[in-house]
């Protein structure tokens, strides 16, 4: 019989007591894993999406809701700039390039972008199907969405108004799929693009009163935002101001908001880290409470244990098994509740098809979870098994 | 064999207790007795190597436990002495071969279910090897805590009250027991007892091979 099986068959000789010892433990843990499933999949997505790009001119409003809009995906954009101005940032000397982003509408909850060739190329996508459009009306769809859609090469498809499912239907602009995009990781992944011109016509199509009126809509075309790379990092000093002083839009660095969000995300998250401690902590406690009263309990039959033979540090193994078997089972729980609560968040937030936070994944940092359970359980069986180390037994002997 | 000189034992905040010498061949039986207190406990805890004596030497098993440390000593007590604890204490978490095995787990070796199937057989008590403590009765479960003190073949076996509680015919038939274990495995058989019934319960002479030696412990403090 092996030292392990011996603490598992001692563990669940009192099955509701290890239970619960298992539940509370693994409810810390939970927490645990479920803020870095967060940290992990939050951080790694604006490491994705916002790689190379510099700063993102768009309308005057929060700075921070352009970038959640228009690089991220998960925010409306404040308003909409002329696309005349945004020309005139690509003749800026300090601007690489500049990348226009037209929102608006979307098919079943995914966003339909106005945009060019540039965009799929800034991420390296790569087209697992089909072509990239080269006339309006053509889209080609990110992996997620053309898995989720279950839409094909040649589809058809008419978007509705606004940026979530629910708007009314453009129903006489009819957009053909003429290519998927491999899988790229980033947020191109979970978006319908077409060319900025799709979005021109569907809107003058559908507002347009007469040849008139289009000709001065067509003159007063605008895009909601250019994401704009810089060709020196000295740009960075200087370029927001100019955007922001010298135009009628705003510049707002992504770097910089996204550290904003950080900042007000932590308190929260502290919040939780604390909330997560103060279990862990009480699940150490009671871990210890089941130990100690563990050894009181079979203090003869760990006695006999010596007698029979058993060296005292043998004795106290069992103890430190049976706190091991307590880790171990609270930290598989903890982390399959942690992905649980990360996958109820991504769906209750409606966050799932903006992938940022979903259930599932498995980072590296979690290695942490396994590790911190074995230290708690571990931890709060030291005075146990130190208890079952100096076990006497004389006292059996002598039947006390 | 068990062989003593001399011992005594000195309680850290307690009582020196010394003990009169015996001399106790292989496959004898030594009735420890005296009344509560007097340091049968104690005598048992030295003869198995639990606690060092104080002064005096000791042989058991061919062994001198002075020279014993502490894990050569579980190592020698696992192989030489078989255990037989007034309160039984086997474990309700396990079967009745579970206990026995936990006996070869402390012992350091691994699991011979044949070995249990036989002693537990030689006991009367093999159809019972699936059954927790719990649904045992006290007779039984005497038989097996029996069982699992000779399991691994001791040279000694230690009986501590083994009639506590127990009525006449039930106390003669745990007796009869231990003599007859004791005999079959070639031990030494001592047994640490306040009941005057057990001296009765044991022939002066019994079979021939086996010598009855009695042996009264009195408190004393030198």
């Amino acid at each position: 019989m092996k030292t392990l099986l011996l603490a598992w068959r001692y563990l669940w000789s009192r099955p509701l007591g290890a239970a619960l010892n298992v539940l509370l433990l693994s409810l810390g843990l939970a927490s645990i894993t479920f803020l870095l499933l967060v940290g992990h999949q939050l951080s790694r997505a604006f490491d994705r999406d916002l790689a190379g790009i510099d700063v993102v001119v768009g309308a005057k409003g929060s700075p921070m809701q352009l970038i959640l809009s228009g690089v991220l995906h998960i925010d409306v954009p404040p308003g909409n700039v002329p696309l005349q101005a945004v020309k005139a940032l690509e003749k800026h000397p300090m601007v690489a390039s500049v990348i226009p982003i037209s929102l608006g509408d979307n098919f079943r909850g995914y966003r339909i972008v106005g945009t060019s060739h540039a965009y799929i190329a800034h991420y390296d996508a790569t087209l697992a199907q089909g072509r990239l459009w080269d006339a309006p009306m053509q889209v080609v769809l990110g992996s997620t969405a053309a898995a989720k859609l279950g839409a094909g090469l040649g589809q058809t498809f008419v978007g509705t108004h606004g940026l979530g499912a629910g708007g009314h239907a453009h129903g006489d602009s009819t957009y053909t799929v003429v290519g998927i995009l491999a899988p790229s990781g980033s947020v191109l992944d979970r978006l319908i693009l077409t060319d900025t011109a799709s979005v021109w016509k569907v809107h003058e199509d559908f507002t347009a009163l007469d040849d008139d009126d289009r000709k001065a809509m067509e003159d007063e075309r605008e895009v909601t935002m250019a994401l704009v790379q810089y060709k020196t990092p000295m740009a960075a000093l200087s370029f927001p101001r100019y955007v922001n002083t010298s135009t009628e839009m705003q510049a707002a660095a992504p770097a910089l908001e996204i550290s904003r969000l950080l900042n007000m995300l932590g308190l929260g998250t502290d919040v939780l880290r604390a909330f997560a401690g103060v279990l862990l902590l009480t699940a150490g406690l009671s871990v210890f409470i089941a130990l100690w009263s563990a050894v009181r309990e079979r203090r003869g039959d760990l006695a006999l244990l010596r007698m029979l033979g058993a060296p005292p540090a043998k004795v106290a193994a069992l103890l430190l098994c049976e706190a091991v078997w307590l880790g171990l089972l609270a930290a598989i729980l903890g982390l399959l509740l942690g992905q649980g609560f990360a996958a109820a968040l991504g769906w209750f937030l409606k966050l799932d098809t903006t992938l940022l936070i979903g259930g599932m994944v498995w980072p590296p940092e979690l290695a942490v979870v396994p590790a911190l359970a074995l230290g708690v359980s571990l931890g709060a069986a030291l005075l146990p098994a130190l208890g079952a180390y100096r076990v006497s037994v004389l006292e059996l002997l002598q039947g006390r | 064999m068990i062989r003593t000189q001399g011992l005594c034992y000195q309680y850290p905040s307690g009582p020196l207790l010394a003990f009169p010498d015996v001399d106790v061949p292989q496959g004898a039986v030594l009735l420890l007795s005296g009344p509560s207190g007097c340091g049968k406990s104690t005598w048992l805890a030295l003869v198995a190597a639990l606690v060092a004596p104080s002064a005096g030497t000791l042989v058991v098993a061919e062994q001198s436990l002075g020279a014993l440390k502490s894990i050569a000593a579980d190592a020698w007590r696992a192989r030489a002495i078989g255990f037989l604890p007034q309160k039984l204490h086997l474990s309700a978490a396990l079967s009745v071969h579970q206990n026995l095995a936990m006996a070869q787990w402390a012992a350091g070796q691994s699991e011979d279910a044949p070995a249990i199937h036989a002693t537990l057989q030689a006991l009367g008590v093999g159809d019972l090897a699936a059954r927790k403590p719990g649904q045992l009765s006290g007779g039984q479960a005497q038989r097996v805590a029996l069982a699992r003190a000779v399991l691994l073949q001791p040279r000694v076996i230690l009986a501590d009250e083994p009639t506590a509680s127990l009525d006449d015919e039930s106390a003669a038939q745990a007796v009869g027991l231990l003599l007859d274990t004791a005999r079959q495995h070639g031990a030494t058989l001592v047994i640490a007892t306040h009941d005057a019934r057990v001296a009765g319960l044991i022939p002066p002479e019994a079979n021939g091979n086996i010598g009855f030696q009695p042996l009264q412990l009195v408190r004393s403090k030198l």
